[in-house]
């Protein structure tokens, strides 16, 4: 497995008088992902699939953030993004700071989609967003974008009281 | 009476038909022929092209960036292949009320700025991409000429790599193609791409 972190060891250094919590991205090939979407315990994970210049990933955001401030202890949002490497600095981690993002962020980043896309799911034909909801009972996966309605829907297969 | 026995048959089949929830194309399928707004304002179909051996139909847009980072990719396959009977069709299927910077004037920009040669179609009702069952751009389908139609051939992405073009490893429709040519079987009928979702 690969693990490349991105640190921004500059910025850290820089401004660190003026900035205290610097967006620290962790950034994957697939296999760093995969184990995003296996994981087992209590929780209710919710992985999707998003870029910050994709338009209706960022409309569907604030839904998986609500959630992830309701359930705190039983429920994990993970953020898995698709940007590109060139704009980590000039387009990622600003939005994540602007829209002050509790969710756990992750960065794919692995050209090869044809290799990843199917493990993700056998139905995903590539466009995102997508979205997976699993716990230990269930698994879902959403290739559309969540609207508050369809969304609160949704969630009660998970989940009494969204 | 008739018109109620077709009904009752057209019924059947429906209720027995297992619900599918993918629609289009699939590999050996006849496309059907369109007739879309290219960006120097003639229309386009797939029958304009007596010639042809097949076609690169490819789903793309100027907003979307896996199709931006694709543009040079598409281009190149339209030169290598045009003149040995496999032309490049891009068709844009966005909505540009959704989209703007796909709008028929952003397209005849782009074109002109990336200098394509291949025709930059509009699908304005947005009728032609679920006929293909295209879900995303970039999309690329494959067309092989025959006496029966332009039968699908190949589904999928360009290459192994959106990132970069000088690390792609395995470019599937230029195998896929060059098999064509060469009349000879292939493998990789269907791969997975990413991509922008096609706006409503």
């Amino acid at each position: 497995m690969k693990y490349l972190f991105v640190l921004v060891v500059f910025l850290n250094l820089s401004c660190k008088s003026e900035k205290n919590d610097p967006v620290v991205l962790e950034v994957h090939d697939f296999a760093g992902i995969a184990p995003y979407l296996e994981l087992k315990d209590s929780k209710t994970y919710v992985v999707n699939f998003w870029a910050t210049w994709c338009a209706p990933c960022v409309k569907e955001l604030p839904h998986f953030e609500t959630l992830q401030a309701n359930y705190k202890d039983s429920v994990e949002v993970i953020l898995v993004s698709l940007d590109f490497p060139h704009q980590y600095e000039t387009k990622l981690k600003p939005f994540i700071q602007k829209y002050n993002l509790k969710s756990k962020v992750v960065v794919l980043d692995d050209p090869d989609m044809n290799s990843w896309i199917p493990k993700v799911n056998p139905q995903w034909d590539g466009a995102i967003p997508v979205t997976i909801i699993y716990n230990e009972s269930k698994r879902l996966f959403y290739s559309r974008t969540f609207t508050l309605r369809n969304w609160n829907w949704n969630l009660k297969h998970f989940f009494n009281n969204p | 009476m008739k018109t109620i026995l077709s009904l009752l048959v057209l019924f059947t089949l429906v209720s027995f038909t297992p619900i599918s929830t993918d629609l289009g194309y699939d590999i050996g399928d006849v496309a059907t022929d369109f007739k879309l707004e290219n960006i120097d304002g003639d229309f386009v179909s797939l029958s304009d092209f007596e010639q042809a051996k097949g076609f690169i139909v490819v789903f793309t847009c100027n907003t979307c960036p896996y199709a931006v980072l694709y543009e040079d990719r598409i281009e190149a396959l339209n030169k290598k292949y045009t003149n040995k009977g496999y032309p490049v069709i891009a068709i844009m299927p966005n909505n540009v009320k959704t989209k703007p910077g796909d709008s028929m004037e952003a397209m005849q920009i782009r074109a002109k700025e990336k200098g394509f040669t291949f025709p930059y179609l509009m699908d304005a009702d947005q009728s032609v991409y679920p006929q293909f069952g295209a879900t995303k751009t970039p999309h690329i389908y494959i067309l092989e000429s025959t006496d029966r139609g332009p039968v699908v051939q190949y589904i999928g992405a360009i290459d192994d790599n959106y990132k970069d073009a000088a690390l792609v490893k395995t470019k599937y429709v230029e195998n896929a193609v060059d098999a064509l040519l060469n009349g000879v079987t292939f493998e990789v009928h269907k791969t997975k791409a990413i991509g922008c979702s096609i706006k409503l």
